[in-house]
């Protein structure tokens, strides 16, 4: 039963408060896209036993869409931040960083 | 021969006699006895019957590990199986009952197995019973399953009501013995808020039994005092009876509180599920005793010797009048004393050990024992109850030695420490060989969702199993004996051959022996998770509480691999079962789920609508009048609408607010339709796709002012569909100006269906509803017969037809208006198969039905509902796919069967040849199929391989019992194909 | 070489001398330098493979390795439930075929799995479940899948301890087969991993895969904790490690892991024969031949590789069974446990080709493993041995994802287990 930190209304919340949303950071490929771009965008998954980066909606809150780094072998959370960004927040980087310095960094 | 004492008996209250029945036999015990010792009170060794050989058994433990004694408890709709006589307080009226017997537990034919128990090794059944085929299912598994089982089956639903409470902490402690009590302290001093869950009715645990000193009180007055101050702190919250059931992840604790299970039916809940969120937990649930590995020791009357002590001193009752202690280590020392303290002969302690002393040892000797060191008990002689044992020395294969009468063997194998809290969420183990036991590996905890330590381990859960260092642990002083150290003994005697280890019992309940373990060590069933499941060792309702780690030491001695090796089983909640009527809580029955109703259910149910559970909505079906079936009443509404006029509560559908700037681009990309180019006033129906090209939602969408959409979706459909858009505003147009609100339930709405609904809405007054001043696919907000109304012309049923919103508080008035205005034009409410079977008339499709996730809307004709002119709008890459584009995809077409009957709900139309799978090649199916009564015949809609291309052509389609149904491919639209009724 | 074979007699000939006769089930040698073909996992899948690739297409220089136990992963966390009353040809076929060969097992691989063709429901509790129901009937009958529409009075009888009344959603029917029902897991990879064993094939267990070597495009082995293995062909059957195992190939997959959950309560007398899933309100259950109600849960929603699920969903499926079986109520829930399922984009199974020539996959059953295991086994044998897919894993292939040509088995019924 995980816990997150919806850093919009700040408030940490239940798993149950939360809808899971996948893999965050997808780049959308829309018409005019090669097949493999769209199919990449929408199937093929990291999926990695480690570090993840990850959607959730505040969905039983506030109703926001926040991104999360955590590891899906420990599930300890490294940091949340808002959905507005397309690229993981620089803080969070560092915070998965210091907790795991083996890691190859965001791909 | 077990009895009460005369005096003593820590827990009891003799002043207050109960009685309860055992298998019909009335029987008496004392406020404060569990049913075990009660049981045992009452001289009632033998309680249960085995589960494989149906072996005589007896109570072997004083706790939850308790593999033996357990019974039915209760009866009619209180009735519980399975339930553990050494947990279960004592009440008045019990009722209970030996389980796994025919016809008595006194004689038991499945006994016989125990005569087969050569031919009934473990695993047997893997390689026996597979000739003839059928005889597994029709023969031998009937047996199987009739033999196993175990409690007797409830009948009836339960009368009991359940509870589940929440709380926050920073620190459980599970378990109330010396430390967890000290552990509290500690914490609660520093501040945190703590919360002390104990499994029984008493603080203290094994402390108060055994004796000692802490901090210069006697144990028993530490713990008063401590109990006392924890109850004096307002940060503490101090739970008895309440188990800690499980570790979950982020520091989620479920623990399970037994709140009325001794009062049954005084109206309090039974049970009650808390649900914990805490930041630290501390598990102190202390220790559990091993039995030793001899012949014999599961008859009734071989037990462990801390229970025998814990009946003893706690309740006063003498398992045995002539104990015989077989240990390896010096702990059960302290039962020898205990028993002659309560004046019972023990007339010796076998010690496997060679050669050892110690003050405890002497302390006994002293008494008189006679300590037989370096012994084993070579056979427990007896069959329903212990009669005498036979010594042999530890070292040898059980030549006998000497011969003790006895009535009870009283055994200790050494402890474990009780890992399953630190273990849950993958706290690590290491092995100790010093004290033979697997204990915490405090370097590598389980973490929590700041990847730091969220379970402490201490007291004898940590292995600490001493009272000085267990005390010395929290800075505390106590005092104990020195012991001498245990010498480990998995099989007694060391040397014991076949004859002697075939009746070794490891997993009492499930009748595993040591015998069984090596044999699948011998065959390969190396991994401890082999070995568990192929001889079931540890798989019975203790869960291997007793018998796992003797079980594990005899799989390494026969793999010839040292016990760190080997390894355990994982440990998984709960920690003792909990009851399904708690993880229930109160959301059974009406409050299984919420159920959402619009303001006019009331009105429904009291004209008898039939229901129809629509997501968590419930709509009326129909509404049957007197005798009518479901069908005729459907009819009824049906005609009635088509020529006078009909009633829909259509308030479940959607209604989603789209508004801002960027509204009209965003709703662009939503929907395939163009709706940022709708008129002010203006309706258009419109289809929505999710990302892989699939029809997921439809509605209407009315452009309310030059910023603002409503989008109308389908009831089911509307808080997914609000929870898609704010996905996309939020997550990838997250600069887009547009603001979404979800007013499903705001609003009550009302369709008004038939010629004579203009009528009816003109008899209301208020708003001109004429086709010029509201024309077909336009809207107009007024007041209408007193209510602030919003009306839409749009249909769904191919009539004239009005959709009216109303605020939501207004809905019951405005349909009880509605209703009254409308008598003299015979208005009738109809439900929603009317509805569906209006809109197939039209050929309009449904979601859910024509769609079923695999659908682009390409595939129903409704190319003219996607925009040409868009670069882009969500599904549209996806339907750019060969397999999206292929010219063979199954279309929507109606079908008429030949002789006017109703094709059945789902049948396919068959193609010639079969695939290379060898099924029917297939090529359309059924979408929707209803009778019409409009039209006096069945009328269908179905996918069709190039259907559109085929019209008239006749399709095969296999119904029920090798029936086939000839259907002709017609246009989807059966009735009014110029759509003459609804734009008038 | 062989292994004596298993029968009543055997038994009885050994009880005479205390079992001490009985040879290992399986042997466990160190790796060889090469085998023509490896297959990474054994599981009830990887084992089946292995198995199928010997009995069908003669291929027996094989090694299946595993980095824990054989059996160890989904294959012994499931809830054992068979059944092959899919909606989609391709599902429907794969799985009638691995029930077929199911009904067999035992006799084919002298290894008793307890095929217990006891019969499944999968009752209909909305008028939209309904319709969804009839038509997977139709579509059965065409399929060669026995299966039948039974009405509400007929669940009761075969069902006796179920509410049908509701009060919220009341039972209106059921999807019956007949020859639907459960077998004992772990009796399934132990029964093929004997059978491997007896046709020379090596089991490596404790060996784990840490790397894969490929040539110019194509496999040559793989390096693992006992060493390098060289390999003609490498068929990668780990479920949800699969993604991890890909990324060492070089590729990915349209996969994502999540923790499913199952438990168990403590073991009554018999008192339901059937198998029943209650799908809309998102429970199933069905009583072991030692006498425990098995019961599983929902998927969670989330990337996780733990084997433990979210307590929540515990408690959502066991309203949903007190609601259906309400005697249930006094019984008590004895272990719960977790397992990674791998789930792909559309729900059904992946057997294919992959980027890395002579590297096959086998992975995305999802929650519906189990029942699988004959007929994947079968189907990725075939692939495996000839290179390119049999009609029985043609249409699982990866290439779907790209053409939009999936198999989505949730049209029927909301969940897939």
């Amino acid at each position: 039963m995980l816990i997150l930190h919806c850093p919009y209304c700040g408030v940490d919340c239940e798993e149950a408060e939360l809808a899971p949303g996948g893999e965050a950071h997808l780049k959308r490929f829309g018409p005019g896209s090669s097949d493999t771009d769209f199919e990449g965008y929408m199937f093929a998954r990291k999926n990695p036993k480690g570090v993840h980066f990850e959607r959730w909606r505040h969905a039983y809150g506030c109703g926001k869409w926040f991104l999360a780094a955590r590891c899906t072998a420990t599930l300890e959370v490294f940091g949340t931040y808002k959905a507005q960004n397309s690229v993981p927040h620089p803080d969070v980087i560092a915070a998965v960083k210091a907790r795991r310095p083996d890691w190859e960094g965001y791909k | 021969m077990s009895h009460r004492l005369s005096t003593g008996g820590r827990l009891i209250d003799r002043k207050k006699p109960l009685s309860f029945s055992f298998n019909g036999k009335s029987m008496q015990g004392f406020a404060g006895d569990t049913l075990a010792a009660a049981l045992l009170g009452a001289g009632q060794t033998m309680v249960g019957r085995s589960f494989k050989y149906h072996r005589p058994r007896g109570i072997v433990a004083s706790g939850v590990e308790e593999p033996n004694a357990l019974v039915g408890l209760g009866q009619g709709d209180r009735f519980e199986p399975d339930q553990r006589t050494t947990t279960t307080e004592l009440f008045e009226g019990a009722v209970t009952k030996s389980q796994n017997h025919w016809p008595s537990l006194e004689f038991d034919v499945g006994e016989i197995n125990d005569k087969f128990y050569r031919l009934l090794p473990a695993g047997f059944y893997y390689k026996t019973f597979m000739f003839p085929r059928f005889a597994w299912k029709h023969l031998f598994e009937p047996i199987v399953r009739q033999s196993a089982g175990l409690g007797a089956v409830p009948k009836e639903a339960d009368p009991d009501r359940y509870e589940q409470a929440y709380a926050f902490c920073d620190v459980v402690v599970a378990g109330g013995g010396v430390s967890g009590l000290a552990a509290a302290l500690r914490e609660a001093k520093a501040g945190k808020r703590v919360i002390v869950m104990e499994q029984t009715a008493h603080w203290g645990g094994r402390a108060v039994v055994d004796g000692g000193q802490i901090d210069g009180h006697d144990a028993e007055g530490w713990v008063r005092d401590a109990v006392a101050a924890l109850e004096g702190m307002d940060n503490v919250t101090l739970m008895t009876r309440t188990m800690m059931s499980g570790q979950y992840d982020h520091g989620y604790i479920v623990g399970y509180q037994s709140v009325a299970d001794t009062t049954p039916g005084d109206g309090r809940p039974r049970h009650r599920l808390w649900r914990i969120r805490t930041k630290m937990t501390i598990a102190a649930n202390g220790a559990i005793e091993r039995p030793l590995s001899f012949y014999g020791n599961d008859i009734p009357g071989v037990m462990l010797a801390s229970a025998v002590r814990d009946y003893v001193v706690n309740w006063a009752v003498a398992p045995g009048k002539r104990t015989v202690i077989v240990t390896n280590n010096d702990d059960a020392y302290r039962t020898a004393l205990a028993l002659l303290d309560a004046g019972l002969e023990v007339p010796a302690v076998v010690d496997a050990r060679d050669n050892v002393n110690s003050a405890l040892i002497a302390a006994v000797k002293a008494r008189g024992v006679k300590v037989m060191t370096g012994h084993g008990i070579a056979k427990v002689k007896g069959r329903k109850s212990v009669t005498g044992v036979e010594i042999c020395r530890q070292a040898g294969e059980g030549t006998v030695v000497n011969e003790i009468a006895c009535d009870c063997v009283a055994m200790s194998g050494g402890w474990s420490p009780i890992v399953h809290l630190w273990s849950h969420c993958g706290g690590k183990l290491n092995w100790d060989e010093a004290n033979a036991m697997f204990r915490p590996d405090q370097t590598r905890p389980a973490t929590g969702a700041d990847g730091q330590a969220m379970v402490q381990i201490v007291g004898a859960a940590n292995g600490d199993l001493g009272l000085s260092q267990i005390m010395g642990s929290f800075g505390i002083g106590a005092a104990s004996e020195e012991e001498a150290p245990i010498e480990a003994v998995w099989v007694m005697p060391a040397g014991a051959p076949p004859a002697l280890r075939f009746k070794s019992f490891l997993d009492y309940q499930n009748d595993v022996k040591v015998s069984d373990v090596q044999l699948a060590a011998r065959e390969g069933y190396e991994s401890v998770e082999h070995t568990k499941r192929y001889t079931t060792l540890g798989m019975a309702t203790d869960q291997g509480k007793l018998s796992n780690i003797n079980g594990l030491a005899v799989l390494s001695d026969a793999l010839g691999r040292a016990i760190p090796a080997t390894g355990t089983t994982t440990f998984r909640p709960p920690y003792t079962p909990i009851s399904f009527g708690a993880i229930t809580g109160e959301a059974r029955g009406e409050l299984f789920q919420p159920l959402r109703r619009t303001p006019m259910h009331a009105w429904h149910e009291a004209r008898g609508a039939h229901w129809e559970p629509v997501g968590q909505w419930r709509r009326p079906y129909c509404y049957p009048r007197g005798n009518e079936t479901h069908r005729e009443a459907v009819n009824r509404e049906i005609l009635n609408a088509r020529t006078n006029v009909g009633l829909l509560d259509a308030s479940t559908l959607g209604k989603i607010v789209v508004k801002g700037p960027d509204a009209g681009k965003f709703l662009d990309m939503l929907y395939t339709n163009m709706m940022s180019t709708l008129g002010i006033g203006k309706c258009r129906y419109g289809l929505m796709c999710n990302e892989n090209g699939f029809l997921s939602d439809d509605g209407v969408v009315v452009r309310i002012d030059e910023d603002t959409w409503l989008c109308h979706t389908t009831s089911g459909g509307a808080d997914r569909i609000h929870g898609w858009m704010e996905d996309w505003l939020q997550c990838e147009w997250w600069d887009w100006k547009v603001y979404t609100a979800n007013l499903t339930e705001q609003f009550a709405q009302v369709a008004v269906v038939g010629p004579k609904a203009r009528m009816l809405l003109e008899k209301l007054g208020g708003m001109d509803v004429s086709k010029e001043a509201l024309p077909f696919m336009t809207f107009k907000d007024g007041v209408l017969g007193g209510f602030n109304a919003r009306i839409y012309r749009i249909s769904f049923s191919g009539e004239l037809s009005y959709e009216i919103a109303v605020p939501a508080n207004e809905g019951a008035a405005f349909w009880e208006a509605l209703n009254a205005a409308g008598e003299e034009f015979g208005v009738m409410p109809y439900g929603t198969e009317g509805l569906h079977v209006m809109r197939a008339e039209k050929g309009f499709i449904m979601i859910g039905d024509e769609t079923d996730g695999t659908v682009i809307p390409q595939d129903l004709g409704l190319g003219w509902a996607i925009s040409k002119k868009k670069e882009d709008y969500l599904g549209k890459r996806a339907q750019a796919r060969s397999h999206m584009t292929d010219p063979g995809r199954w279309k929507l077409v109606g079908l008429e069967t030949l002789d006017g009957s109703v094709l059945p709900d789902g049948v396919y139309a068959v193609a010639e040849g079969h695939n290379p799978n060898g099924q029917r090649n297939v090529q359309g199916r059924v979408t929707s199929t209803y009778y019409s009564p409009t039209l006096g015949k069945g009328i269908a809609m179905g996918l069709v391989k190039h259907g559109p291309d085929r019209m008239g052509e006749v399709l095969d389609f296999p119904a029920d019992e090798g029936k086939v149904i000839k259907a002709r491919i017609v246009d989807a639209v059966f009735y009014d194909k110029a759509g003459e009724k609804q734009d008038v | 070489m062989g292994n004596r074979r298993y029968s009543m007699f055997a038994v009885a000939r050994e009880a005479m001398r205390f079992h001490a006769g009985w040879e290992r089930a399986w042997k466990s040698p160190e790796p060889k330098k090469r085998y023509d073909v490896v297959v990474v996992g054994a599981g009830g899948h990887g084992l089946a493979t292995a198995y199928y690739l010997g009995k069908v297409h003669g291929i027996t220089n094989v090694a299946v390795i595993e980095k824990g136990w054989l059996g160890g992963g989904n294959t012994g966390r499931n809830t054992t439930i068979i059944r092959s009353n899919y909606l989609q040809d391709p599902s429907a076929a794969i799985y009638e075929k691995a029930r077929g060969l199911y009904e067999d097992l035992s006799q084919d691989l002298n290894y008793n799995v307890m095929f217990s063709p006891r019969g499944l429901l999968m009752l209909a509790q909305s008028e939209h479940e309904m319709r969804g129901y009839k038509r997977t009937v139709y579509a059965n009958n065409l399929q060669g899948v026995e299966t039948r529409w039974i009405e509400r009075n007929e669940v009761k009888d075969l069902v006796p301890i179920i509410n049908i009344d509701g009060p919220r959603y009341p039972v209106l029917g059921a999807l019956y087969q007949e020859r639907g029902g459960t077998a004992r897991h772990d009796a399934v990879a132990w029964g093929y991993a004997r059978g491997c064993s007896n046709m020379g094939m090596d089991i490596i267990q404790q060996c784990e895969v840490t790397g894969v070597r490929t040539e110019n495009g194509k496999v040559v082995g793989v390096d693992t904790s006992k060493g390098s293995i060289d390999c003609g062909k490498l068929a990668m059957v780990v479920a949800g490690h699969s993604s991890v195992l890909a990324e060492m190939a070089g590729f990915r997959l349209p996969i994502e892991s999540a923790a499913l959950q199952a438990w168990v309560s403590e073991p009554i007398k018999p008192c339901m024969d059937v198998v029943v899933m209650a799908n809309l309100v998102h429970g199933y259950m069905s009583q072991s031949d030692k006498g425990e109600m098995v019961i599983g849960g929902g998927t969670d929603g989330f990337n996780n590789y733990t084997q433990r699920g979210s307590w929540h969903h515990v408690e959502e499926t066991v309203r949903a069974l007190v609601e259906t079986f309400p005697m249930i109520s006094r019984l008590k829930m004895l272990r719960q446990w977790g397992g990674i399922v791998d789930m792909t984009g559309d729900r059904s199974p992946i057997l294919s080709k992959t980027p890395v020539e002579n590297i096959f996959v086998n992975c995305g059953w999802g929650t519906g493993g189990f029942k699988s295991i004959p007929g994947s086994g079968w189907a990725m044998a075939e692939l495996v041995a000839k290179g390119e897919p049999g009609p029985l894993a043609a249409d699982f292939g990866l290439n779907r994802f790209i053409e939009g040509r999936f198999i989505d088995e949730s049209v029927a019924a909301g969940v897939a287990h």
